[in-house]
């Protein structure tokens, strides 16, 4: 699924876009656990998490991980969003739980990373 | 090549600043890819246990042409069981470091397996010393 069709499926909106609205995900991955995301071992994953500080981006930029949804209504601070610009990571914000985000995504076809 | 950076203990909105520097000169020297991402997770994971843990800290690179070897040196409290740290799931890590996303005693367990060479000494009330290589 390509990530212009995810912000439309999840009702979202990009608080950075790097320019990946036409890039395609199959997996993804959900947590707040930032030492979980980084053991996550292949690229071209995306990310679903409720936790919204600097460390979020930093976790994204050394798991090679290139799009984030952030859910539960959380905001991205300047600091991610500058942070994020610098390294190419593009930001959603969504208002849905992680669970709705995650469920809608299954039922688009997209897959679990275990 | 020699690469040295200082870190802060307690400064959350600076963790990871170092690790993401040593990133892009490993990226513009131009190793493998997959090779970069376990020695910056690994370095990452180590930078924020000062950050959470000590009062201040050192990281030093070295590169040659077989390996990347990175020593973190830190002045803080020291580990008391370094194999009970090693355990997935110990953690004497705050609230203020769980709030960050980090705290359930993943750090040294994703250190190890991202790294072919590691050792680490720890002195109580004086500090630890994490010191890994990673072969290209």
């Amino acid at each position: 699924m390509i990530v212009k069709d995810i912000v439309t499926l999840l009702d979202a909106h990009y608080v950075n876009n790097s320019g990946l609205e036409n890039e395609n995900y199959d997996v993804a991955f959900a947590s707040d656990l930032m030492s979980d995301v980084l053991t996550i071992d292949i690229p071209n994953v995306l990310l679903i998490t409720g936790l919204a500080n600097i460390q979020t981006i930093r976790t994204a930029d050394m798991a090679e991980i290139k799009c984030i949804v952030l859910g539960r209504n959380k905001k991205a601070t300047p600091e991610m969003i500058e942070l994020a610009q610098e390294n190419e990571i593009t930001i959603i914000e969504c208002a849905y739980s992680l669970f709705h985000i995650c469920g809608l995504l299954y039922n688009e076809g997209i897959d679990p990373l275990y | 090549m020699h690469l040295e950076y200082k870190v802060q203990g307690g400064n959350f909105s600076k963790a990871g600043h170092a690790s993401g520097e040593i990133k892009k000169v490993l990226k513009q020297l131009n190793l493998n890819p997959m090779v970069i991402k376990r020695i910056v997770v690994a370095l990452y994971e180590a930078e924020v246990n000062i950050v959470a843990h000590a009062y201040e800290g050192d990281i030093i690179v070295d590169i040659d042409d077989s390996k990347v070897h990175v020593v973190l040196n830190d002045r803080g409290p020291g580990i008391p069981s370094i194999e009970r740290a090693m355990e997935k799931g110990y953690s004497t890590a705050s609230p203020l470091v769980r709030e960050m996303g980090f705290g359930a005693g993943m750090g040294l367990p994703n250190i190890k397996k991202n790294t072919d060479e590691l050792n680490i000494k720890s002195v109580v009330g004086e500090g630890t010393t994490v010191d890994f290589i990673n072969y290209l």
